[in-house]
């Protein structure tokens, strides 16, 4: 027999695997039946509200619960901060109240007494002069401190090289927060004892198989004593990694009180607490030769804040995509007191693109080429990743023209109409890696053909679930609805937190090794018993052939494993070819601005997007669908606002942090890039990439329009009015 | 610009000689409290309790129940908390959002801006009357077959809201399905779906 190798196989081969197959909880959750945490409701349910510090940075002067303690109703009160700590941002959280309703919870949050000492604070996250005067966090310790300071080869020298035109550009993009529609959060249940867990949490989460042992630690228990359940998570885009202090919290409640707890993050709470996006605002020089159109060298320095911790933006992906011989790059981090920062969808690149792709655009302009032709013509100076897919990029780049039309439509910056309404395009690239995290698995098949999966997986809405299902049934040859996907507990095998765009990789490599290695124990057992080659065998529409003629069926050849289910464990990364990294794409956009009113409207945005061998082709183009909304979002209306006085957070509600409405996305056109050369390599992450590139792409279809640069995202009214009148000064 | 979370949460714990005891920086905090806090710390000092449980019937998807609950509570809290009718959801909990959407009287409706006592004797419909078993409303199965749906935590209100615009619009245009569902919002981005959902149903008559 030939040697077994698992394979995707031949592309025309599946009847699941790179179909539009619906989601396998669609019904479940458009029906409101799937649920979430913050649905776990068991009977003897406390609800428990925060009270959180609402201003700058001060130390706590007195805390005072008891009267907390007394509201008829209340059942277990915390404290996550004491008299003499320090509370450093707008939101940061004190204490919290146990009720039997979330009004009597609120009674009792304000039956609270705090007070609090006021620190100095400093919360403006562009003011870097002002950063290096502000009285410093800790004694002894800058606000700011320079991450990244390196020069490679003479910038300043080519820059003076003769046909050499120099740009000067000032770019940035502000804090935006997760803003999950679900808020962090979590339902603890202590039981009863037994060989059992002692705790079962539901647990709002995109770490499942890993968040178990941080609640242990919490509590004091060992990792086996938590049970994680996440059936349903209501977004996470990077900051539901952790089971945070809250989580922890509301079990020890649930444990004083002798009751379940459910602790959800107000919506206040969720905007300023679990994690921001960190800010990065920019100088840059950009010098190109004019006459072969090549970028000769690049100097820049940024500027931004993750929270108290310093940060901004990686100064050492700068320029993001491209690279150049001759620059220098200097990442200033700024200490405020404002939240601290997570993982947001694809860290520091969209914040990176936005900065290089203005520049690179701007540049083009000044020398009087075409962006796209700029893009292409600089396809040699790829940075160490991006350069490995420079045909990728000129294929997308290609492609992407193709599609929007580009050299019918584009016009020379500034020449979008004579009218008020300005209308313009842009384009952006980006990359991510997006390779298959570390997961294992048990596939399960049942003596009378049932076929289940279990990891200890989530799905966030990208449709991991559905694509688990895929794998399992293409491989076994069943419909997708003879299969059983089983995930969202810490129960199951490991399986990696979803985070890096690396679960569609990490899940479907170990599910199809083990699913394959399954089917070729049964299959063995067929041959045996049918007198046929095992290797002449396929699995299909619910039957075993060999050589186009039926052997048996599926439910026949299951009875030959026996009384008990065979059961084979899958693990992964495997360097098989299964799976893949490293993904590039390019997006345009098509915009309108109204230089009277400063508004921006979206005609049309296209992404060109590969990622490997795509599982379903549907809830891929969701995921680009979904990144191209975020990345209209934080182009044009969402920031955390701070108030430099009170240190506050002033837009934390859905009225004032805007985000588009249904009616503000225009036309959005999805083109997923899968030539055999795509498909061949295998399964990419997908989730992270198409987020990157949309602003940078409005961003540069605004300056397109008007011929004037709007610096800073979001491009809101005032600031694209600002600009305008900033232009004829 | 106000601030729905100290008008709900401000309450005699904060107070506004201590805070501004604190160093010059402080007193930029003066903003800090807005007369909104002002008049409810006054109003607690007052010693105001909330009033006493009573019986609530409401007529839910068909159903009358009576609840024993307290005059404030919403009528998305009662639904949710108290009826494990979860469908609709809690997110901003300020009618902004639409995740909490349900038919009154067949009218979408915030249920974060009804007390559940005063929505007696109306007729309640929550997202879970739209799916019978196997049996699902058209809407639904149109966001399952356009993928009009991410994390999912924004979809049920989607969904009702779409129904109830249906029901008003039935042959709709693009343009009135991007004004009628605009009081909803989502986070992962499925407009793309749920513009074509619609757009699909409305060419049918909105069935």
């Amino acid at each position: 027999m030939a040697e077994r190798k698992v394979s995707w196989g031949p592309r025309d081969s599946h009847t699941l695997i790179g179909k539009e197959v619906p989601r396998l909880d669609g019904v479940e959750k458009a029906s409101g039946f799937a649920k979430y945490t913050y649905d776990v409701n068991p009977e003897g349910t406390l609800i428990a509200k925060l009270l959180t510090f609402k201003g700058g940075r001060a130390k706590v002067a007195r805390l005072n619960l008891e009267a907390a303690k007394k509201v008829p109703g209340v059942r277990a009160v915390h404290a996550f901060r004491n008299v003499g700590d320090e509370v450093g941002w707008d939101g940061e959280l004190v204490a919290a109240v146990a009720a039997d309703t979330a009004d009597i919870a609120e009674d009792g949050v304000r039956a609270i007494e705090v007070t609090y000492e006021a620190l100095p604070h400093f919360v403006d996250e562009d003011d870097l002069e002002g950063a290096t005067k502000a009285p410093p966090i800790k004694e002894g310790t800058p606000r700011t401190k320079d991450n990244v300071d390196r020069t490679v080869g003479e910038p300043d020298a080519k820059m003076k090289e003769a046909d050499v035109v120099v740009h000067e550009g000032y770019y940035g993009i502000v804090t935006i927060s997760h803003m999950c529609l679900e808020p962090h959060g979590s339902h603890a249940a202590w039981t009863s004892g037994g060989e059992g867990p002692k705790v079962v949490v539901h647990h709002s989460t995109q770490a499942v198989s890993t968040t178990g042992g941080q609640f242990a630690q919490g509590l004091g228990l060992e990792a086996t004593d938590v049970r994680i359940i996440c059936n349903y998570v209501g977004g996470g885009f990077g900051s539901k990694f952790a089971a945070d202090e809250w989580g922890v919290a509301a079990a020890k409640m649930a444990k004083d009180a002798g009751r379940p707890v459910r602790l959800m993050l107000d919506r206040a709470t969720e905007l300023k607490t679990p994690g921001t996006r960190p800010s990065g605002f920019g100088k840059v020089t950009i010098a190109a030769n004019k006459k072969t159109g090549k970028v000769v060298a690049w100097k820049s320095h940024h500027w931004g804040t993750s929270g108290p911790q310093g940060g901004t933006i990686d100064g050492n992906q700068m320029p993001y995509v491209f690279d150049f011989a001759d620059k220098s790059v200097k990442a200033t981090g700024i200490a405020t007191d404002c939240g601290p920062n997570r993982a947001w969808r694809a860290p520091n690149h969209p914040q990176l693109c936005v900065i290089t792709d203005a520049a690179m655009t701007d540049m083009a302009a000044k020398i009087g080429m075409d962006p796209v032709d700029f893009y292409k013509n600089n396809l040699d100076q790829l940075d160490r990743i991006a350069k490995e897919r420079a045909d990728v990029y000129r294929a997308e780049l290609d492609r992407a023209a193709e599609l929007m039309e580009w050299k019918k439509h584009f016009h020379p910056h500034g020449k979008g109409g004579d009218g008020p309404v300005k209308r313009g395009l842009g384009v952006a690239i980006h990359r991510w890696g997006g390779r298959a995290g570390k997961s294992s698995c048990t596939v399960k098949v049942h003596p009378d053909g049932g076929a289940e999966v279990f990891l200890g997986s989530q799905d966030l809405g990208t449709g991991t679930r559905t694509v688990i299902g895929q794998v399992l049934a293409e491989t076994l040859g069943l419909p997708i609805s003879k299969v059983k996907v089983n995930i969202g507990s810490n129960a199951y095998p490991v399986a990696n937190p979803s985070g890096g765009s690396i679960t569609v990789g990490g899940v479907s490599g170990p599910v199809r090794r083990a699913a394959q290695n399954a089917a070729w124990q049964i299959m063995d057992k067929v041959a045996e018993k049918h007198k046929v080659a095992a290797d002449s065998l396929v699995l299909k529409d619910e039957k075993v052939w060999s050589e186009g003629k039926e052997v048996c069926t599926w439910s026949a050849a299951c009875r030959l494993i026996g009384p008990t289910p065979l059961e084979v464990a899958g693990e992964g990364p495997v360097d098989d070819g299964l799976t893949s990294g490293d993904v590039s794409g390019v997006q345009m956009a098509d915009v309108s601005v109204d230089t009277e009113t400063g508004i921006i409207r979206i005609n049309k945005i296209l992404a060109v997007q590969d990622c490997g061998t795509i599982i379903n082709p549907m809830t891929a183009k969701s995921q680009i669908y979904g990144a191209l909304i975020m990345g209209i979002a934080y182009a044009l209306s969402e920031e955390r606002i701070m108030d430099n006085k009170t240190g506050r957070y002033i837009n934390a509600d859905l009225e004032h942090y805007k985000l588009p409405r249904i009616g503000d996305i225009g036309e959005l056109v999805v083109d997923l890039f899968e030539p055999d050369s795509e498909y061949n390599r295998g399964v990419v992450g997908l989730g992270e990439p198409p987020v990157i590139s949309t602003g940078a792409a409005i961003a540069n279809a605004v300056a397109n329009a008007t011929g004037v640069r709007v610096p800073v995202l979001p491009m809101t009214p005032k600031r694209v009015l600002d600009a305008l009148k900033g232009a004829q000064a | 610009m106000r601030d729905h979370e100290d008008q709900a949460k401000t309450g005699p714990g904060f107070n506004r000689r201590d805070f501004l005891k604190g160093s010059g920086a402080a007193m930029a905090a003066t903003a800090l409290v807005t007369q909104d806090q002002e008049a409810v710390a006054a109003d607690e000092a007052k010693g105001v309790v909330p009033a006493k449980a009573v019986n609530i019937t409401l007529k839910v998807n068909g159903k009358d129940v009576t609840l024993k609950l307290e005059p404030r509570t919403t009528l998305l809290d009662a639904l949710r908390d108290h009826l494990n009718l979860t469908g609709c959801k809690d997110v901003c909990d300020t009618t902004n959002c639409g995740a909490c959407t349900v038919m009154i009287d067949g009218k979408a409706t915030y249920a974060c801006a009804r007390l559940a006592i005063e929505v007696q004797g109306k007729a309640i419909q929550t997202v879970e009357s739209l799916r019978q078993g196997e049996h699902c409303d058209a809407v639904i199965d149109g966001f399952v077959k356009h993928d009009a749906m991410q994390c999912g935590f924004c979809t049920p209100g989607f969904v009702v809201a779409t129904r109830a615009f249906l029901n008003k619009n039935p042959n709709a245009s693009l343009e009135e399905i991007q004004k009628g569902l605009g009081g909803n919002l989502c986070r992962c981005g499925t407009y793309a779906g749920i513009t074509a959902c619609a757009l699909e149903l409305a060419k049918k008559g909105g069935a």
